[in-house]
């Protein structure tokens, strides 16, 4: 028994982990019932943490085939995003969907049916999976795709681990040009600007705010918007140029926020939001970043989530959709600066449509808020889950380590579908997390 | 463009996967050698189209030591590098009592990688270039009741591979000597191992590389066992024998 959690380092349970590296291994872990798999722990919460038994997917993790023509991948759910890109990248491919971290698994990725900074245009992860392997309770393997088996690939892509076991995935990955990001940033003066420069921004292929979300009053929700395209080589310096697919030494690259971040036991969130905010604006335009700067900033920073310290810390992530957005992400941004809350890393983003069985992401935005694991962030959030219900939106999972279950079930009348589709698959026992548990799925 | 080739024998082992990932990654070709080398295509697919370079599996089992020179002629380059993870523990309990188990782990775990190893810096001295690496054990450095049968195989291989190096250094060619403690692997599965003192296979593979990059001659793994090693090795043997460790 270790004490297990998750990226946040809070929920805390003491834990049984299994490490099977053959499938067979795997089919005998499981047995049991009562487990959840678990890729690189980088849920934020107790999703990843199993009632009984967690079974890490790391051993499991080699890459099968690779069509160089087409991108298509086949690979087991333990590899990790990163493994994907230093991989393909050199030859240009890119994943097609990516989150804020390249450590996660391709299976994390497929569980949380993750969402990046191009889900206004291209959709989910989902949209580029073409078919996953899953095993159920008993052992054995059900190959299924949009027409086979299409009840167990609906539900297992977003259904957080809790319909069986995914083993490997084919999915597509994207063409690019280089490995260079195109970056245009905006520093927009109030909540009402941003929303507004999103709605003009739908061409753009990334786009993603960070919000000051200490200002108040006129200025509630000033924002600096950055938008992103792949850059082509013709674009770049001569030595880029040259060599599209590679990029500066880690060592040698100037790490955004590293400064603030290294002073952050001094500063104040407060004047992190805010010289974020002055940088930002004093740094407006378009420049080129390579993506390891582009899409994982956080990831140069070496165990960042320890700087809440060991209590740990939470994340508060909703989307609401359009219709009530404006109002709802004003409600929200003035509960949280008002409880002079503010958190180090509020990131907002355009949703477009999704259609999925039970993914976070709907047509709209959603608003990203972190919190240290205390009493009083606790019962903030709480007075969040109610706004956030209040204007018609949904909770992300994958965040979640505190939420209610009639808050969940509130929110989205799916969970009651998913509850009764885990009972057709025969995984209501078998597969159960903490947060299952938490949450009455 | 290749920098190399690298010939893993025992290429089942956690220890010696890590191992070809860590050479792959840098650039190295990859030779893998196990008993029954059918269950290496997975290896080989992943290791190809992570690192994308080329990769070879042949059928290898140490004990046949009749084959062992058919089997370097067979193989597609004389490498440039030879790495042996293989090694076998048995149930020190058995080994007691059933000879032939005893006999079995000191074959595989002695006999069998000196025969292997020293038919290669044959062939590499004939070449004039080659590196050789031998994953030996810090069981080898003082026998214990523990697990003596196994460890007295391993003494015996690291003390060919030390004399191996010292007959080797005057013709250009490499022996490193790798001393693992405890590793995290299917070797040592279901013990229950202190956290602080078990090296994770990655950490010996990058041991190894950058041990063969400095010319080092013996390697610990987690310098913390060549103290342990050192204290054990200095108690007088009448009080030793008396010890449970
Ligand atoms: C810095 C940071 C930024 C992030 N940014 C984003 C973002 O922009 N967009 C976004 O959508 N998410 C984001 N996330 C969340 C992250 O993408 C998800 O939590 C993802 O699921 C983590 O993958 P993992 O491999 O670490 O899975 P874990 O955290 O280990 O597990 C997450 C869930 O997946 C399930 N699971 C894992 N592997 C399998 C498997 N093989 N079979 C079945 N179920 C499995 C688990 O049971 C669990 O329910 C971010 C997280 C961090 C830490
Ligand atoms: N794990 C530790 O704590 C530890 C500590 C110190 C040293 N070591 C040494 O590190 C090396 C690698 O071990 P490991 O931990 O990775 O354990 P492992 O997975 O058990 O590896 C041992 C390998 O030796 C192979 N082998 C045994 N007999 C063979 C034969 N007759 N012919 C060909 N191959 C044979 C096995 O192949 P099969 O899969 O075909 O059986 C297996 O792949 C070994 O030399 C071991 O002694 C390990």
């Amino acid at each position: 028994m270790t004490d297990l959690s998750g990226w946040g380092g809070f929920p805390s349970h003491p834990a049984t982990l299994a490490n099977p590296v053959t499938q067979a291994d795997l089919a005998r872990a499981i047995a049991d019932g009562a487990v959840i798999a678990r890729g690189n722990g980088r849920a934020y919460g107790d999703s990843a943490i199993g009632l009984r038994k967690t079974v890490q997917m790391h051993g499991l993790n080699h890459m099968i085939s690779f069509d160089r023509q087409s991108g298509f991948l086949v690979a087991e759910a333990g590899v990790l995003l990163r493994d994907v890109i230093t991989a393909f990248l050199p030859h240009g491919w890119f994943p097609p969907v990516t989150p804020g971290t390249k450590f996660v698994t391709l299976g994390g990725m497929i569980a949380a049916d993750v969402h990046g900074k191009n889900h206004h245009k291209d959709g989910s992860f989902r949209n580029f999976v073409d078919w996953l392997d899953v095993m159920d309770a008993s052992g054995v393997v059900h190959h299924c795709n949009r027409t086979q088996n299409a009840q167990l690939f609906e539900w297992t892509i977003g259904g957080m681990g809790l319909t069986g076991v995914i083993l490997r995935a084919g999915i597509r990955l994207r063409p690019v040009p280089s490995a260079w990001i195109r970056q245009t940033s905006q520093a927009l003066p109030n909540l009402d600007a941003v929303i507004t420069a999103f709605e003009g921004a739908d061409a753009a292929t990334y786009s993603v705010a960070w919000i000051d979300c200490v200002s108040r009053g006129a200025s509630l929700g000033r924002s600096i918007l950055m938008l992103g395209e792949h850059a082509t080589p013709d674009e770049l310096s001569d030595d880029a140029a040259r060599y599209p697919f590679e990029i500066p030494d880690k060592t040698k690259r100037t790490v955004p926020f590293s400064m603030p971040f290294s002073l952050l036991n001094s500063l104040s969130v407060r004047a992190f939001n805010g010289l974020y905010y002055w940088n930002g604006r004093r740094n407006a335009g378009i420049s080129f970043v390579d993506y390891d700067t582009y899409f994982y900033p956080l990831d140069a920073i070496l165990g960042w989530n320890k700087i809440y310290g060991r209590r740990g810390f939470m994340q508060f992530q909703c989307v609401l959709p359009l219709e009530t957005a404006r109002d709802g992400l004003r409600a929200l941004l003035k509960t949280t600066s008002l409880a002079g809350a503010g958190s180090f890393l509020a990131v907002l983003k355009r949703f477009g449509p999704q259609d999925s069985a039970f993914s976070f992401p709907m047509l709209g935005y959603t608003l990203a808020l972190d919190f240290p694991a205390t009493p009083g962030m606790i019962a903030l959030m709480r007075k969040l889950d109610q706004i956030t219900l209040d204007h018609q939106g949904r909770f992300y999972l994958a965040k979640d380590s505190r939420m209610a279950p009639d808050t969940l079930h509130a929110s989205d009348p799916r969970a009651a579908q998913f509850k009764q589709m885990r009972q057709e698959f025969g995984a209501t026992d078998a597969f159960q997390s903490k947060q299952s548990e938490r949450l009455f799925l | 463009m290749s920098k190399g080739t690298m010939l893993l024998l025992g290429a089942k082992s956690d220890i010696g996967r890590a191992v070809a990932h860590r050479f792959a990654a840098a650039g190295y070709d990859i030779q893998l050698a196990a008993r029954d080398s059918d269950t290496l295509e997975a290896t080989k697919t992943d290791l190809a189209l992570r690192h994308n370079i080329a990769v070879t599996t042949h059928d290898f089992d140490v004990l046949q030591t009749d084959t062992h020179a058919g089997f370097v002629d067979a193989l597609p380059a004389l490498p440039d590098i030879v790495v042996c993870a293989i090694g076998l523990m048995g149930d020190q309990i058995a080994n007691e009592q059933d000879f032939e188990a005893a006999t079995r782990v000191m074959r595989s775990t002695y006999e069998g990688p000196a025969h292997i190893l020293g038919l290669l810096a044959n062939r590499f001295d004939a070449r004039g270039a080659g590196q050789i690496v031998g994953i030996s054990s810090v069981a080898g450095n003082r026998g214990r009741a523990k697990n003596y049968v196994y460890g007295s195989a391993k003494a015996g291989f690291t003390a060919y591979l030390s004399g191996l190096r010292n007959r080797m250094a005057k013709r250009g060619i490499h022996v490193l000597t790798v001393l693992p403690g405890f590793v995290n692997t299917q070797m040592t599965a279901g013990m229950d191992l202190p956290e602080k003192l078990t090296a994770e296979p990655e950490e010996v593979a990058n041991a190894i590389f950058n041990g063969l990059r400095k010319g080092r001659n013996i390697i610990y793994v987690r310098s913390i066992w060549f103290v342990i090693m050192t204290i054990i090795g200095s108690i007088p043997e009448r009080i030793f024998k008396k010890m449970n460790i």
